[in-house]
C-alpha cells in the first residue's frame, strides 16, 4: 500500500475537492475513508469527488471556556454520506437543521499554517455564488 | 442474550468505594480494591474467594493486572472489556456466562476513577480523529448535543423538558445521603446555567466526581447460602451501533432499542413489569432517549413523559433513584453505580428513597457517544 486512505482524502482537499469513497458492491457512499467497506466487507472502494452540496442534519453551538462560541454540525452530503463539520459565515445559533450548505476548504492559518492539514467546512448554499 | 440462562447467576454483594472527592493520593486501583473489600464483606465472603475478576478503567491500561496484583489474587477468569460507561453491564453478561460454564465461582466486577482529583483531561486522554478533531467538538457533550438537536427537531422536545430530567434527578439525590449535590434545583436554574454545548447547560450534564465500587456475582446455588438475599440476573442485552457520532445510524434511536429487546426476551418481562428504572444519565437527553427505546413510552414522547414529576420521587415511574450521574456521582464511567443502586432497591436497603415492594429493576448502561448500549434486568428471589 503506497498511500493511506487519509493521505488520498487529504490530497483531494489540497486540490480544493471533497472526496469520498464509493462501494460498487454496496452501491452506496462510504465515509470516513477506509480500507474495508463496512457494508460488504469488500476492499474494492473507489474514490469520487462530491458536488460539495449538502444539508445540515444536526447542529450545536459549543461554548469554550475561553473564546467565542462556535458551530459544530453533521452535514448530509448529496452523494449520501455524512460528516462532522461546521457552518461558517453566519451566527452559529442561526444554523438550522435542513439548511442547504456548500463545501469550502478551510486552510489553517496563523500559528497553525503548514502544521495542520486543510479540512472541509460549509457555508450557506445561497451565499458565495 | 441467547445462550445465557435467566437467573443463571446472582449478585450477592454490592458496594461503593469512597465517592465525590477522594483523599489525595488515592488512585483508581485503590478505589476498585476498596469497593471489592466492601462488596465482599456485604456478601459475607472473603477476598480469597474471588476467582473471577472483571474491571475497566480509563486511567490504567492494564487494570486487570494492577488490580490482581494489588489484591494478591490470580483469577481463573479475567475480563477487562472497555466500551465506555456501559462496560460494567457487558461485564455482567460475561460474568453470567463464565459462572454458567464453570470458568469461575465468585466473580467481582470493579471500577474506580479519580477524574475529579486529577482532572478530566488526565483521566481520559482524547484520541485524535482527523475527521472530527479539527472542528473542536467538546466531547462527549457536543456529540450528545447533536443528538438532542435532532430530538428537538423531529419531536418538538424542549429544553424545559430536558431540564425536568435534571430537576427530578436532583430531587432523588436529596434523598441519598452520599449524593454529591445537596441543594434543590429548579428548571430556570438549569436553563440559565453556563451554556456548554447548546442545548445543554452545565446542569444538563453529568457531574465530574471521583468514585468506584464493586459487585460480586456467583451461581444460584452458592448465592442462596450467603448473607444477603440474592439479586438474580434475569436478562442481559447489548448493542454497538457506532463509535463516532457522525456514524450513528439514527440520532434519535439508540442501541437501547436492541439491547432492551434482548434483555426483556431473556427475562420474559416487558417495560410494564419493571418496578425500578436506572438509566445512564450522562446528559438529560439520555433519560428521554432510554425511556423511549426501552419501551416506557413511545418514540418521540419522552419529553412530555418526564413532565409533571412522573420520574421524580413520588411519581408514577421511579427513575434514577440514587440521583443519577446528574446529581449523585459520575466518575467517568458510571454504569456500575446503576447496578449497585438496582441491587440495593431490590434488597430494600435504600432508606428514604426506597421503592416499596420493588421486585424487578432495569439497569441500562450507555457508553461512548450513545455508541454502546447494554441492559441488565434484575429480580428478587420471588421472580425466579
Amino acid at each position: 500500500m503506497d498511500q493511506s486512505p487519509l493521505a488520498i482524502y487529504q490530497s483531494y482537499l489540497d486540490k480544493g475537492e471533497l472526496a469520498y469513497q464509493w462501494s460498487p458492491e454496496a452501491g452506496r457512499a462510504v465515509f470516513y475513508p477506509r480500507l474495508v467497506c463496512p457494508f460488504t466487507g469488500g476492499t474494492a472502494l473507489e474514490w469520487r469527488v462530491a458536488s460539495g452540496l449538502g444539508t445540515v442534519h444536526a447542529t450545536t453551538v459549543t461554548h469554550p471556556q475561553q473564546g467565542a462560541p462556535y458551530n459544530v454540525a453533521l452535514i448530509d452530503c448529496d452523494e449520501g454520506f455524512r460528516l462532522m463539520s461546521r457552518v461558517e459565515d453566519i451566527d452559529p445559533m442561526t444554523v438550522r437543521i435542513g439548511m442547504r450548505v456548500r463545501f469550502r476548504v478551510h486552510q489553517p492559518s496563523g500559528d497553525k499554517a503548514g502544521e495542520e492539514p486543510a479540512y472541509p467546512v460549509f457555508v450557506p448554499a445561497e451565499a458565495g455564488r | 442474550m441467547t445462550g445465557l440462562q435467566r437467573g443463571g447467576a446472582a449478585i450477592v454483594g454490592a458496594a461503593e468505594s469512597d465517592l465525590g472527592q477522594v483523599a489525595e493520593g488515592l488512585n483508581p486501583i485503590d478505589l476498585m480494591a476498596q469497593g471489592i473489600a466492601r462488596a465482599v464483606e456485604d456478601a459475607g465472603l472473603r477476598l480469597r474467594d474471588i476467582d473471577g475478576l472483571l474491571c475497566a478503567s480509563t486511567q490504567s491500561r492494564t487494570s486487570g493486572l494492577s488490580l490482581s496484583e494489588y489484591l494478591g489474587i490470580s483469577p481463573k477468569f479475567i475480563d477487562t472489556t472497555i466500551l465506555g460507561g456501559s462496560s460494567f453491564m457487558f461485564h455482567v453478561a460475561h460474568a453470567v456466562a463464565a459462572l454458567q460454564l464453570g470458568l469461575c465461582d465468585i466473580a467481582a466486577i470493579a471500577y474506580g476513577s479519580t477524574q475529579r482529583s486529577v482532572g478530566r483531561r488526565q483521566a481520559s486522554v482524547r484520541e485524535v480523529n482527523p475527521f472530527e478533531t479539527p472542528y473542536r467538538p467538546f466531547l462527549p457533550s457536543t456529540a450528545y448535543a447533536l443528538a438532542a438537536s435532532r430530538h428537538m427537531h423531529e419531536f418538538g422536545t424542549t429544553r424545559e423538558q430536558m431540564a425536568t430530567v435534571a430537576v427530578a434527578a436532583r430531587q432523588w439525590a436529596l434523598l441519598n445521603p452520599v449524593a454529591w449535590e445537596k441543594k434543590p434545583l429548579t428548571i430556570p436554574e438549569v436553563l440559565n446555567a453556563r451554556m456548554v454545548s447548546y442545548p445543554f447547560t452545565v446542569r444538563d450534564i453529568c457531574l465530574v466526581t471521583d468514585g468506584g465500587g464493586a459487585i460480586i456475582l456467583t451461581t444460584p446455588d452458592r448465592a442462596r447460602s450467603l448473607k444477603k438475599p440474592p439479586v438474580y440476573v434475569l436478562g442481559c442485552g447489548q448493542a454497538i451501533t457506532h463509535a463516532n457520532i457522525s456514524s450513528m445510524p439514527d440520532l434519535t434511536v439508540t442501541g437501547a432499542l436492541e439491547s432492551g429487546r434482548q434483555a426483556y426476551a431473556m427475562a420474559g418481562l416487558a417495560a410494564k413489569d419493571i418496578d425500578v428504572v436506572e438509566l445512564y444519565d450522562a446528559f438529560t437527553i439520555n433519560t428521554i432517549l432510554f425511556l423511549e427505546d426501552l419501551g416506557f413510552c413511545p418514540k418521540g414522547e419522552g419529553g412530555s413523559f418526564v413532565e409533571d414529576g412522573r420520574i421524580a420521587p413520588g411519581g408514577q415511574l421511579p427513575v434514577n433513584t440514587n440521583g443519577g450521574g446528574l446529581s449523585y456521582c459520575h466518575p467517568g464511567m458510571y454504569g456500575l453505580f446503576l447496578l449497585i443502586e438496582a441491587v440495593r432497591q431490590l434488597r430494600g436497603e435504600c432508606g428514604d428513597r426506597q421503592i416499596d415492594g420493588a421486585e424487578t429493576a432495569i439497569a441500562h448502561g450507555n457508553g461512548g457517544v450513545l455508541s454502546s448500549q447494554s441492559t441488565v434486568i434484575l429480580g428478587t428471589p420471588a421472580t425466579v
